[in-house]
């Protein structure tokens, strides 16, 4: 394939056929800011952020959609640029609320990254703004369409990831607004609560409950790991902080997944923290379970597991390992049953 | 998985999820609840139907959600799946729209086929499957016309007393079409569990080692007891269904249950439990006090998926890490170090490993479809078996070129009726499956707070004719009994199912579905019939 030659702040690029500008740009680490973009999504070209200087293009044209063409030179961050930004994002704060101190998001929002960078501190245009009520009784999504920038980001992530189209914008102008069809409560649309909406969405708007109060965005330990309940294997990435896990967030390299989830991947994983969790051996005494030392129980189970042996034979005895553990755990399970007690009586609830 | 294994030459799924995803032009799904059971594939596959078209056939006798999307739905009476089969395959072989040079060079046993499908004609097939004839033909039409096709399947084709036969039919189909050893394609068997394929693979069955490898004969007997160093036994074992039938007899003593609740999982539970208070001992190793381990004699402690190092296996037999972020409460270990004590008090030090990383090397050197499926390779991306040593790249597609067997076998199969079918006593056909916010027996969905909140309760499915007929009301409070128990929980009134036929999720354990079902085993699989058994549906008092 012949590459397509553009020159981006000076810089000459070989592009792939059929980049977009923001594309070839991204290939050689020139940063163009961005807000309803998103890697896993199809292109809108919605919020003007990107805007990029174009030669021989009477106006500013979106990086994000705009296809690069052969011989065509463009200009990331002219004055005439960095003002239509700054113009963007002044009329994005103006209806915004401002509160990052107590934010979910503050440290993790490309709203207020982008404000930090063009240091943008107040607007020029003080106006109207919204007071939507945070109401939506489900128990796994905040939805405050206060700090909503209408990226559309999550009306995408409804449509080309989960597909249920639950989401979309209602109205135009002043009153748009993302909704569900009568602009009611997720549990009474569509949607499946698998959590790509607020994956991608770029600000506040979306959030889990789950998160609400439970700490800052720079204290979490990220860990890539992967869901413990189907067998597609989807990667997530646990958030940890103090030894609990916060949120699972989508780690957009997963091989099974590329980054989507379903509801029990991004918000089942509660159950780890449940207080029926078993911490101590117990034996059980008299009908009741007492608790006991690890030395105690391990030498009872060996007595009795010898004494079964010696006594009725090695096929009196059966193993069940599991489809919830891992390879390792697996392996040394049915080595116990056959190298220990010498049966093959060992099977797990693959049949089930 | 025995199905496939004579088919082909190996029972796994044997096309990747991105492939299918990506290459199918039509899917074919039977026996697979996609969207609610192994959702994100769900969503890939409502993706391709969407956004390039692919056509997709749902054979499912419930109205479930991918079936929105279905260019075509089935709604074949539970337990006629062979029946159905037979009669697209008629049509293909009848208006000769089969792939004649995929079945002439890749596989054997056409003739045989071709003579058992041929009593399969469209009206005689459909009649069996309370079907019309035309939605055989048109399914056939559209598989030939749509190449390559992918079939999936899981529990719903499994769960029968003729589960092996259905897989087998499953195998017959996509070889005929030719969609075998190509992207796109394949007899893909979607796995419930998260780690079912690593637990088959690492030989937690009764006939095998890891890998696969034959319990049975001196071959790979004397391989694993030099490596094990001790002598092991030839005998096969006997499977859970056996194992709890015959602890009630009192020739089972005593059991070691790591992460299982069969309580609730299988079928018959009253029996399940009286067959377990038969045993003289009983060791539980859980991270919950589950229904099954309230009746162990001890209970250990293990760790969940967040607390521990190692791999799990998917669906697609791609091996990736599980890593540890968090430590284990209390004084709860990691199950190999349990394990390995038990062993160790016990006078064998071949379990006692400072890893897992050990283990796999262990894994590695014993098992040659994980022979290059090193700790050190495995990485972000995974490496999907079989990958026989550190030069090879994994396989993602099964069976190119060449099945494992050589050629491809297909088999005459025949369809049988369930078990057990609704009489006057018990007239309505019962099957179980589960739901998008639950997991096999709830023991983590139902301990997690959202999942729990936004489903709380099992419900019963109840087509609307049966209800009025019944005067059972959406929401009311309805008992379902068969011959082995009964359970009481609150109806759903809706065309999800048809009429005479009523669902249940078994994730319930306050309203087991398995207090329903039977243990009619198929006898090949030994996999206990769920998906059907016969129930009289009441009013609860
Ligand atoms: S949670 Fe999933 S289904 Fe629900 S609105 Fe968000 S993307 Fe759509
Ligand atoms: S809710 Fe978030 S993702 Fe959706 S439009 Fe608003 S800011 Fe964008
Ligand atoms: S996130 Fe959903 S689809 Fe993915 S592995 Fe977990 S349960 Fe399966
Ligand atoms: S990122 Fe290009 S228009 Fe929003």
């Amino acid at each position: 394939m012949t590459k397509v030659n553009i020159t981006i702040d000076g810089q000459k690029i070989a592009a792939r056929p059929g980049s977009t500008v923001l594309e070839a740009a991204q290939e050689v680490g020139i940063d163009i800011p961005t807000l309803c973009y998103h890697p896993a999504l199809p292109p809108e070209g919605a919020c003007r952020v990107c805007l990029v200087e174009i030669e021989r293009q009477r106006t500013l044209q979106p990086a994000c959609t705009f296809p690069a063409t052969e011989g065509m030179v463009v200009h990331t961050c002219s004055e005439k640029v960095v003002e239509a930004r700054k113009f963007v994002l002044e009329l994005l704060l103006s209806d915004h609320p401002l509160d990052c101190m107590t934010c979910e998001m503050n440290g993790n929002c490309e709203l207020q990254d982008l404000a930090y960078e063009y240091g943008i501190k107040e607007t020029r245009f003080p106006g109207e703004q919204h007071t939507y009520l945070v109401d939506d009784p489900n128990p796994f999504i905040e939805r405050d369409y206060n700090k909503c920038i209408l990226c559309r980001r999550c009306v995408r992530a409804c449509s080309y990831m989960n597909g249920v189209e639950a989401i979309g914008v209602m109205h135009r102008g002043f009153q748009a607004k993302i909704g569900t069809a009568f602009d009611g409560y997720l549990e009474d649309s569509p949607c499946e609560f698998c959590g790509m909406c607020v994956a991608v969405c770029p600000t506040g708007a979306l959030t889990p409950k789950q998160r609400k109060g439970k700490g800052r965005e720079w204290e979490f330990k990220k860990v890539t790991t992967l869901c413990s309940y189907c067998g597609v294997g989807c990667q997530i990435d646990l958030n940890i902080k103090d030894g609990r896990i916060i949120q699972a967030t989508s780690h957009w390299d997963g091989p099974a997944n590329h980054g989507w989830t379903c509801v029990k991947g991004r918000f089942g994983w509660d159950y780890v923290h449940h207080p029926d969790r078993l911490t101590k051996p117990l034996i059980k005494k008299d009908g009741a379970f007492v608790e006991a030392t690890w030395d105690e129980a391990l030498d009872l189970v060996a007595s009795k597991f010898r004494e079964v042996k010696e006594k009725d034979g090695a096929d009196a005895f059966g193993a069940l390992s599991s489809a919830k553990c891992t390879n390792e755990e697996n392996y040394v399970m049915q080595k116990f049953a056959r190298a220990v007690m010498g049966t093959n009586n060992v099977d797990h609830c693959a049949r089930l | 998985m025995t199905g496939l294994v004579t088919a082909f030459g190996s029972g796994a799924m044997t096309n990747s999820l991105d492939d299918i995803a990506n290459d199918a032009q039509v899917y074919f799904i039977i026996g697979s609840n996609t969207t609610e059971n192994h959702p994100v594939l769900g969503m890939r596959i409502r993706q391709a139907v969407k956004q390039r078209g692919a056509k997709l056939i749902v054979c499912d006798p419930r109205s479930i959600p991918i079936t929105e999307f279905a260019t075509l739905h089935i709604r074949q009476k539970p337990g006629t799946d062979i029946a159905l089969l037979n009669g697209i395959m008629h049509v293909l072989i009848a208006e000769g729209l089969y792939d004649k040079k995929f079945v002439e060079e890749r596989t054997e046993g056409l003739e045989e086929l071709k003579a058992k499908v041929m009593e399969y004609p469209p009206e005689r097939a459909s009649e069996i499957c309370s079907i019309t004839p035309e939605e055989i033909i048109e399914a056939a039409h559209l598989l030939a016309k749509n190449r390559p096709g992918a079939l999936l399947y899981a529990m719903g084709i499994t769960q029968h007393t003729t589960g092996h036969q259905n897989v087998l039919s499953c195998a017959n189909l996509q070889m005929l079409l030719g969609n075998m050893g190509v992207p796109g394609g394949g007899v893909n068997p979607l796995r419930g569990q998260v780690n079912v394929q690593g637990a088959c693979d690492m030989g937690a069955l009764v006939n095998v080692y890891p890998g696969y490898q034959k319990v049975a004969g001196p071959a790979m007997r004397e391989k694993f007891e030099k490596a094990w160093g001790v002598p092991l036994s030839d005998k096969v074992g006997i499977t859970l269904v056996e194992m709890l039938n015959k602890a009630e007899k009192g020739e089972i003593k005593a059991m070691y249950i790591m992460g299982e609740n069969p309580m609730v999982s299988d079928p018959d539970v009253n029996h399940v439990e009286k067959c377990l208070k038969s045993l003289d001992f009983l060791v539980l190793q859980d991270i919950f006090l589950t229904e099954t381990a309230a009746l162990a004699d001890v209970v250990l402690p293990g760790p969940s998926f967040a607390e521990k190092d190692g791999t799990f296996t998917n669906t697609e037999r791609r091996i990736q890490f599980v890593r540890q972020a968090i430590d284990p409460p209390g004084e709860a270990r990691q199950d190999w170090w349990i394990s390995g004590e038990i062993a160790r008090r016990m006078g064998y030090d071949g379990l006692a490993y400072n890893s897992p990383r050990e283990i796999m090397d262990e894994i590695n050197c014993l098992t040659p479809i994980y022979g290059g499926i090193t700790w050190d390779r495995i990485g972000t991306q995974g490496l999907q078996w079989p990958c026989s040593n550190a030069e090879h790249q994994g396989t993602p597609i099964l069976h190119v070129g060449r099945f494992s067997r050589g050629l491809g076998h297909f088999s005459a199969v025949d369809w049988l009726p369930p078990t057990e079918e609704p009489d006057e006593q018990y007239p309505f056909i019962f099957t179980t499956g589960r739901v998008l916010y639950h997991f096999h027996t709830g023991s983590m969905s139902r301990r997690s707070e959202g999942l729990d909140a936004i489903y709380p309760e099992a419900m019963v499915e109840l087509n609307p004719e049966d209800a009025s007929r019944l005067g059972i009301a959406d929401g009311q409070m309805v008992k379902v009994s068969s011959r082995r128990g009964e359970v009481t929980a609150r109806a759903e009134v809706s065309g999800k199912v048809e009429p005479g036929v009523v669902f249940m999720a078994w994730h319930f354990a306050e309203a087991a579905a398995n207090k329903l079902t039977i243990a009619a085993l198929d006898p090949t699989a030994k996999i206990p019939e769920y998906k059907v058994c016969a129930v009289k549906v009441e009013a609860a008092a």
